[in-house]
């Protein structure tokens, strides 16, 4: 044990790196080595080394966490904007998914008109009615005689008196199929099979409202994400120059525990830590925000579908939201933390 | 232990700070490194305790050539090494007992060999009884010794040292200087860079001295000090 043992390849984590051997002995130089009896190179077991790497991970986390709190104003203001630019995305997002949900709560079955022609015989009609009930690809079948066209036509245009001038009903009968299956392809078979019958004038797909809705939802979902990432980096960038300043007051440390021995890990690992706990409590403070916000719509928005005779209500950020947002945050605070100390690691390294 | 071969250092503004510098330390030897400021001296310990890289020329400590160490590589071989700085660079946000304790938490020690240990170096340095005070509340010269506590806890097989009686009065400075000559004693190889020449002559032992970066004196001096 008193030979001096030479660097060997190290590997990144310090309870790994003790697997080194004493491979080259420098040779005795005079007299005075010879009863070198301290210069040891200091020897570590390996399991002490994981102990302590686990133990450094534990200490980091707890003193991190002491920092936070040690400048509560300085520390709450960084988490509120983590929070807010969270939220936003977040209250979008959720927003969304509720927007959906009221849709899928309305008939928002695409619907099919049959339009028939009107020498069509009633019991040919009836017949063919029977038959696509019999279809597997209709789910529903209602038929609207002439007769009951006419009678909602004059009921809701107000123009009932010019109809009963024309002499004649002018309206065709119609079928209102509902298909069973809504994908675009499978709507516009079944619309081809319709306009196959004889009996059928024409078709019309009602298509058009359906797809705005896809096209709005997506758009919807295109802005959360965009919003998302930039106000993701926009977590990045704070957190990154809050550990900038950690980092600017603690420089001193750094220096001797490099000077020491100390790796980039750990000198890295305090900081990272702190970046954790930013993200994080930015992170839960988001959460809490969103639903605060939700709280705060939910009596209207009840009101709101109460009105239109609908049960709606607007669904909260659940325990999915909270991991979601808290692990996210967390996840995007240690990135910026590690992006604040490789900075400054960068510039102390030997030229 | 210490091969320089050949070593220039010249800086990003073109300054030589070492001019083909070669000289060689053997296992165990107490060596002193001497010049007026800017000569060098700084630069030479950098390159030592690869804080920089020498710009042409090879530096080989127990074989090891140190100036073609990966980034990676550098922290484990500091922990060979100890170092004690002009300004003793002791963090005041701890106690003495924790700035000792450093070098071995850097290795990952378990606890109880660190606290066998930092007591083992503060006693050698005589502070044993000042463990649990903050380092900011001690004199210079405990200060230093603290600093001289830290560097030989992880018990490193070559010592430099820069300035080390920079800021202190000559007998606190001869005691500082005899802890160097004791831990020498023991076998550690040790390297102290001074400008006080009336201290080093007193030691009566091997002098370099560097003038505008390069090594103009190697030996032991007479008792009439035989360089400038």
């Amino acid at each position: 044990m008193t030979e001096y043992r030479p660097v060997k390849q190290p590997t990144r984590n310090p309870p790994r790196g003790a697997a080194r051997t004493s491979a080259a002995r420098a040779p005795a130089a005079d007299a005075r080595a010879q009863r070198a009896a301290g210069a040891v190179t200091a020897r570590t077991r390996v399991s002490d080394r994981w102990h302590s790497w686990l133990g450094h991970h534990r200490e980091m986390a707890a003193e991190a966490l002491r920092r936070f709190f040690a400048t509560p104003m300085a520390s709450a203001m960084t988490a509120l904007v983590i929070a807010i630019a969270l939220a936003l995305p977040a209250s979008l997002q959720l927003g969304m998914g509720n927007f959906q949900r009221a849709v899928a709560g309305w008939d928002g079955q695409p619907q099919l008109s049959v339009f028939l022609r009107r020498e069509a015989r009633a019991t040919a009609v009836e017949r063919f009615t029977e038959s696509l009930r019999g279809n597997a690809a209709v789910a529903e079948v209602t038929y609207i005689s002439p007769e009951e066209a006419l009678a909602e036509f004059q009921q809701t245009s107000g123009l009932g008196d010019a109809i009963v001038d024309l002499g004649a009903n002018p309206l065709p009968g119609v079928l209102l199929v509902r298909p069973a299956n809504v994908a675009e392809t499978e709507l516009e078979q079944l619309a081809a099979q319709l306009r196959e019958s004889a009996l059928t004038d024409s078709v019309v797909l009602d298509m058009a409202w359906v797809q705005r809705l896809a096209r709005l939802t997506e758009l919807g979902q295109r802005l959360s994400l965009g919003f998302g990432l930039l106000l993701a980096l926009g977590v990045i960038l704070v957190v990154v120059n809050t550990i900038r300043l950690h980092i600017e007051n603690r420089r001193d440390e750094i220096l001797v525990v490099k000077l020491v021995g100390g790796t980039d890990a750990f000198v890295r690992r305090p900081f990272l830590y702190s970046g954790l706990w930013y993200g994080l409590f930015g992170g839960l403070l988001a959460w809490l925000l969103v639903a605060v916000g939700v709280g705060l719509l939910a009596g209207p928005v009840a009101g709101l579908a109460a009105s239109y005779g609908s049960g709606y209500a607007l669904q909260g950020p659940g325990p999915a939201y909270l991991l979601g947002l808290g692990g996210g945050a967390a996840l995007l605070g240690l990135c910026g933390a590690w992006v604040a100390v490789a900075r400054h690691l960068r510039a102390i390294e030997p030229r | 232990m210490i091969t320089f071969d050949n070593v220039n250092k010249r800086y990003a503004s073109g300054q030589d700070a070492l001019v083909r510098v070669s000289l060689e330390i053997g296992r165990g030897e107490l060596v002193f490194l001497t010049g007026h400021s800017g000569a060098g001296k700084s630069t030479l310990l950098k390159l030592l305790t690869a804080i920089e890289r020498p710009t042409r020329g090879s530096i080989l400590v127990a074989g090891q050539n140190i100036g073609r160490l990966r980034n990676g590589q550098i922290p484990y071989y500091r922990r060979n090494l100890g170092i004690v700085f002009q300004n003793h660079q002791l963090l005041f946000d701890r106690s003495v007992f924790e700035n000792v304790a450093l070098p071995l938490a850097v290795a990952g020690c378990s606890r109880r060999e660190v606290g066998r240990r930092v007591r083992a170096a503060l006693d050698k340095v005589g502070l044993l009884h000042k463990e649990r005070h903050n380092p900011i509340v001690l004199s210079g010269g405990e200060q230093q010794r603290i600093g001289i506590a830290r560097a030989v806890v992880n018990k490193p097989a070559v010592l430099v040292a820069d300035e080390p009686t920079g800021n202190l009065d000559p007998q606190l400075s001869s005691e500082i200087m005899q802890l160097f000559a004791d831990f020498n004693a023991v076998g550690v190889t040790v390297l102290v860079a001074s400008h006080d020449l009336e201290l080093i002559a007193r030691m009566r032992e091997r002098v370099l001295t560097l003038q505008a970066g390069q090594l103009i004196y190697d030996g032991i001096p007479a008792r009439e000090a035989a360089y400038p």
